[in-house]
């Protein structure tokens, strides 16, 4: 932060330059225009100013090739516009596949974020610069919204589902978080910040927390799976009333009813709460509903362990004591 | 109707002395009158929705924000939302200017329906009460928005309340819409063309079709939040099985229009005052009416732009992006028309013409940062900031509320028969630009710095634009109690007006001021094109007599 | 003469103009009315999408012989009503009077089968807020959302039914008046749109809501 009367945010990841650029352009319109409409009233103020109480105004009322001009000429700086535009906010939605992934849980009023190795943060997410970093992240009651003014990014978090959010941070420091969906009464007060450490610096802080080390997400998941008795059905050689679930993340599944769809978080998640909207082919819609009994953490737990799960090799960095196809067994 | 400025007294049989007595005014089907039953209330809700805003920016002023709790903050400017939006801005210009002045504009006697306007008001007012009881019970804290599942099952307060208000008053905006636009098909003078009528008709004719299809929508979307909050329906709240995105859909697709709602008439006060001002026809006419088509027709269409970050599609947010830039087209092309109207006019600096050129810069500027919003990439990072508000209050402040201001200092004469005192109108012209734009523009630098919105307390570097933006504020409200104060004055006290002072094109300078209760004595039968000085014998006529008077009226005083 | 004077409002030229306007206000208010049910229409489309089978399921627990005699007997309603105009414009008052009555029958007996089939539900508990239950219980919550709008949309009908009720008690107290003539009819005419629409409302409601997968 720099003392004194800051008047441009801190610039702190790759979109933030493209942003700021487009802010710059978007400027320089609205600007020419802005003048052009408010110096041109001035100039009309003196130039045209009623010099007796009888004068009248020309008679000129209609120019057709005047109305065509500045419909188009406008409309071809909008076209530039909405371009340059649309391609930042696709790029903002094209997560790179090594991105690091850390799962934020927004509630009122408060963020709960957690690594998949485990070290879990309050209103804090420390990160390392340079690297490509996705959020995942889910709401345990209402909209919400994780907003980092410095990356010149935000997403709403939705309760119901899953979204996501991916950054590279390029500079060092410390920035504010935000909530920036309205979300009940201390919805100013759910904000927090965001350290960017050095690389080093971050995998120190990143194995603190606990004697031990922390415990990873995946492993967390691994033993609700088995405390829920998820393994006594969803058994790894399909011999089970439910579906193996090795490998099935980012796959496609194939229903009853000939449908197929991508398991991918959202799939997964509905599987837990509302599993008869969805059922396998082959299978009974035997599995019992989880709805109300995991929390928002829990779900996000046994996501990364079904994700681990023999998932595609270019998942997140999953240390060793993540479960890596055990045989679901006590 | 002698056009001489010395012998000018109020006509003897006119709206306002037809009958006297509270009966008289509450059950009256005269179009004239149940404007001003509009004006009344308007002004009232205007004032409760200006307090509100005080007390919101006076909280602002520190960034702890201790001067309310964060429960009464949350409260003030959800109410200041619902009071604005619903209760002074949506009704404003239509209710007041427009049921005044279209049947007089289109040489009727009334509206299609009198006494469903009557109606339309006690709707209008039956809803305000009912919000101002769930404001004055404690209040909403949803803001105006009612996100779900937040306002369907999480919030305390009296959401469904406030909700019912709304839609109540719904219909009020529905019957008036139906009014308009039938009035407009059917009950025009003869020789009264559709491209004869002035542009403040045309603008009313594209509100109220938005009037007309927007608003059952939001009348449902409310009225699912309401049930989801009373038999815990999951319409809206994910644990029940519901789907929060889709209030989105359904709210914004009617508020989005509502927007446009709120500005069109503006524009076509603007399209009034400028010709009027400048001597000079309305800078292609046919364009102008056209773009306000335009502006209804795709307004409906670019909803989504408020969701971008709401786990849009992609292909969703490029679409609604691309409509957003293109219903900007049409708004571009009235700006550059009213400009061509000007030049080369013979423009003179009365109040109303300072307000319609205080309209069409801060329009332009409200309108320049919509194009920011509307771009996808911007509006990730300043969605949901002071930015936003900036933008809107730009157009909707700068833009509408200045556009209902000019209205009803030009139409002042003809409203009351009387003039007010242009010294002290133009003065407080002035206090409100300056006031208005030191608590506006600052906060467009606090959004891009990142400031949300809908926050009581905020981090130490935003203080210094806050306060800023607090000054602003107490010139902003010093500003808009001046007119107030002048026009009741002018009531009593002010000079008489006669029936054409400015003197202006339309057919309602047509007839006496205060006009008769029937409007026009006799019929008129229009012959001539709209905004048309030169081509006018009768007009050009009446400038020679005021050039040649004593006191010429159209100079001020 | 003063017949019609007494008919044609003060702030009317004429009469053709005066009926202009009624019809024009009339079919507006359609397109409102068309909005509005549209929202509720859109909510059920979005849901059902989300959940097809479950509201396949739950609509089975309508009953389709009672929605199908209903559609039957606004269908006849709609042609009484129809004939009322006709008459209206033909001047034949009695007529006119008989059909507006058999109308309004046909009306009552719709709500009446309407109310009966509500009892049916509330007795099996599948009125949302008052004790609801469904089973399997993994499906009670988009159920839920079946039977909302099931009721939501049936209830704004009916509503638009007990309106349309009352317009016609009016019609009908000034048919016995003679007031409609071929001069002057256009307050029927006009009730005669409204009720069409309230049928035509109907027609939608009743596939969406009674016959998913019933061929199932």
């Amino acid at each position: 932060m720099q003392p004194g009367l800051q008047l441009f945010p801190d610039s702190a990841s790759t979109f933030a330059s493209s942003v700021d650029w487009l802010f710059a352009y978007l400027m320089a319109v609205s600007i020419f225009f802005g003048l052009l409409i408010c110096l041109g009233l001035i100039y009309i103020a003196f130039r045209y100013h009623r010099r007796a109480p009888d004068e009248v105004g020309a008679d000129v009322h209609s120019s057709t090739l005047l109305e065509v001009g500045w419909m188009v000429v406008p409309f071809l700086l909008c076209l530039v516009m909405f371009f340059w535009g649309a391609e930042i906010y696709i790029a903002e939605r094209q997560p790179p596949s090594q991105a690091m992934e850390v799962y934020v849980v927004g509630k009122q009023w408060m963020w709960k974020l957690q690594h998949t190795e485990g070290r879990k943060e309050i209103n804090e997410l420390h990160v390392p610069v340079n690297r490509p970093v996705k959020l995942v992240m889910a709401s345990e009651d209402v909209i919400h919204d994780f907003y980092v003014p410095a990356f010149r990014l935000k997403e709403d978090v939705v309760p119901g589902r899953y979204t996501t959010l991916w950054f590279q941070a390029t500079k060092t420091g410390q920035y504010h978080l935000f909530c920036s969906q309205y979300c009940g009464t201390n919805h100013a007060l759910m904000g927090g910040w965001v350290y960017v450490m050095e690389p080093a610096a971050y995998e120190a802080w990143l194995g603190g927390e606990s004697a031990n080390g922390p415990v990873s997400l995946a492993a967390g998941g691994e033993q609700l799976f088995n405390s829920l008795a998820c393994h006594t059905c969803h058994q790894p050689d399909n011999k089970g009333r439910g579906p193996s679930l090795m490998g099935v993340y980012g796959s496609t599944v194939k229903l009853e009813g000939g449908q197929t769809v991508l398991a991918d978080n959202q799939y997964i998640r509905e599987s837990i709460l509302q599993p008869s909207a969805k059922i396998v082919e082959g299978y009974q819609p035997l599995m019992p509903t989880f709805q109300g009994l995991v929390t928002e953490d829990q779900l996000l737990q046994l996501m990364a362990y079904v994700k681990s799960l023999g998932a595609p090799a270019t998942g997140p960095s999953v240390p060793a004591t993540a479960a890596k196809a055990k045989p679901a067994a006590k | 109707m002698s056009s001489s400025a010395q012998t000018l007294a109020l006509p003897r049989k006119n709206y306002l002395n037809e009958g006297y007595g509270v009966k008289s005014w509450l059950l009256t089907t005269d179009h004239k009158r149940i404007a001003l039953l509009y004006l009344v209330v308007v002004t009232f809700f205007f004032f409760v929705g200006g307090f509100f805003a005080v007390l919101i920016r006076i909280n602002l002023l520190t960034p702890a924000g201790t001067f309310v709790s964060a429960e009464t903050y949350n409260r003030l400017f959800t109410m200041h939302g619902i009071t604005m939006v619903f209760f002074f801005l949506i009704p404003s210009i239509p209710a007041v200017l427009g049921n005044f002045l279209i049947p007089m504009m289109i040489g009727a006697r009334d509206l299609a329906f009198p006494r469903l306007n009557l109606l339309s008001w006690y709707i209008y007012v039956a809803g305000g009460l009912f919000t101002l009881y769930s404001q004055l019970a404690g209040g909403v804290d949803t803001g105006w928005t009612f996100y779900t599942p937040l306002s369907s099952v999480y919030a305390n307060g009296h959401v469904v309340a406030a909700a019912l208000g709304i839609f109540i008053t719904g219909f009020s905006s529905i019957l008036t819409g139906l009014n308009f636009i039938v009035t407009i098909h059917t009950m025009r003078a003869p020789g009264m063309t559709w491209f004869r009528l002035p542009l403040f008709v045309w603008t009313h004719y594209a509100t109220s079709v938005i009037f007309i299809l927007g608003t059952p929508v939001i009348a449902i979307a409310i009225a699912l939040v309401a049930m989801e909050r009373i038999f815990h329906i999951g319409f809206f709240n994910p644990a029940w099985g519901g789907d929060p995105i889709l209030f989105q859909h359904l709210f914004w697709f009617y508020s989005h229009p509502a927007v446009y709602i709120m500005i069109l008439p503006a524009m076509g006060v603007v399209s009034e005052i400028v010709p009027t001002f400048a001597r000079k026809r309305l800078f292609g006419y046919h364009f102008v009416a056209a773009a306000s088509f335009g502006i209804a027709v795709i307004g409906f269409l670019v909803w989504g732009h408020h969701m971008f970050v709401s786990s849009e599609s992609v292909y969703s947010a490029m679409s609604f992006s691309f409509l957003s830039y293109l219903v900007a087209i049409p708004s571009a092309v009235k700006v550059f028309n009213w400009m061509a109207t000007l030049y080369k006019g013979s423009v003179s600096y009365q109040t109303p013409m300072l307000y319609a050129m205080g309209f069409i810069g801060l329009f332009v500027i409200g309108g320049l940062t919509g194009l920011f919003l509307a771009c996808l990439g911007m509006d990730v990072h300043v969605h949901d900031t002071y930015f936003v508000i900036a933008h809107f209050h730009y157009i909707m402040v700068g833009g509408a509320v200045m556009g209902y201001m000019g209205g009803l200092h030009y139409w002042w004469p003809k409203i009351s028969g009387r003039l007010y005192s242009e010294s002290l109108a133009k003065f407080a012209a002035l206090v409100l630009f300056v006031g208005f734009n030191l608590t506006f523009f600052p906060q467009f630098v606090l959004g891009y710095m990142g400031m949300p919105r809908r926050y009581h307390s905020y981090p130490p570097e935003f203080q210094v634009l806050n306060v800023m933006s607090t000054a602003g504020a107490s010139i902003l409200g010093i500003g808009y109690l001046l007119p107030m104060a002048y026009f009741i004055w002018s009531m009593r006290y002010g000079p008489i007006a006669g029936p054409n002072p400015w003197p202006a094109t339309g057919l309602e300078w047509q007839t006496s001021s205060p006009p008769p209760p029937e409007n026009f004595e006799v019929t008129p039968v229009v012959t001539w094109e709209p905004y048309d000085f030169s081509g006018r014998p009768d007009l050009m006529a009446e400038l020679a007599a005021q050039a040649r008077a004593e006191r010429p009226v159209s100079e001020g005083q | 003469m003063s017949e019609s004077e007494s008919i044609l409002r003060g702030h009317f030229r004429d009469l053709p103009q005066q009926r202009a306007t009624a019809t024009l206000g009339m079919w507006i208010f359609m397109a409102t009315e068309i909005m509005f049910f549209g929202g509720l229409f859109l909510t059920y489309t979005v849901n059902r999408a989300a959940y097809p089978g479950i509201f396949a399921e739950a609509s089975h627990h309508l009953n389709v012989v009672l929605g199908t005699v209903n559609t039957a007997v606004l269908i006849c309603s709609s042609m009484t009503m129809a004939m009322a105009v006709y008459c209206s414009h033909k001047g034949r008052q009695k007529a006119l009077s008989i059909y507006l009555i058999l109308t309004m029958i046909l009306g009552l007996g719709f709500l009446g089968i309407k109310a009966a089939e509500w009892t049916e539900h509330f007795q099996h508990h599948l009125v949302p807020g008052f004790n609801f239950q469904f089973s399997p219980a993994a499906a009670a919550g988009p159920a839920q959302l079946y039977f909302s709008l099931y009721f939501a949309m049936t209830g704004m009908h009916a509503l638009h039914m007990i309106i349309g009720l009352g317009i016609l008690t009016f019609l009908l107290i000034e048919s016995f008046r003679a007031r409609y003539t071929p001069e002057y009819n256009t307050p029927v005419e006009l009730s005669g749109i409204y009720w069409h629409f309230v049928d035509i409302i109907w027609i939608y409601l009743f596939p969406l809501l009674y016959l998913i997968d019933i061929h199932k």
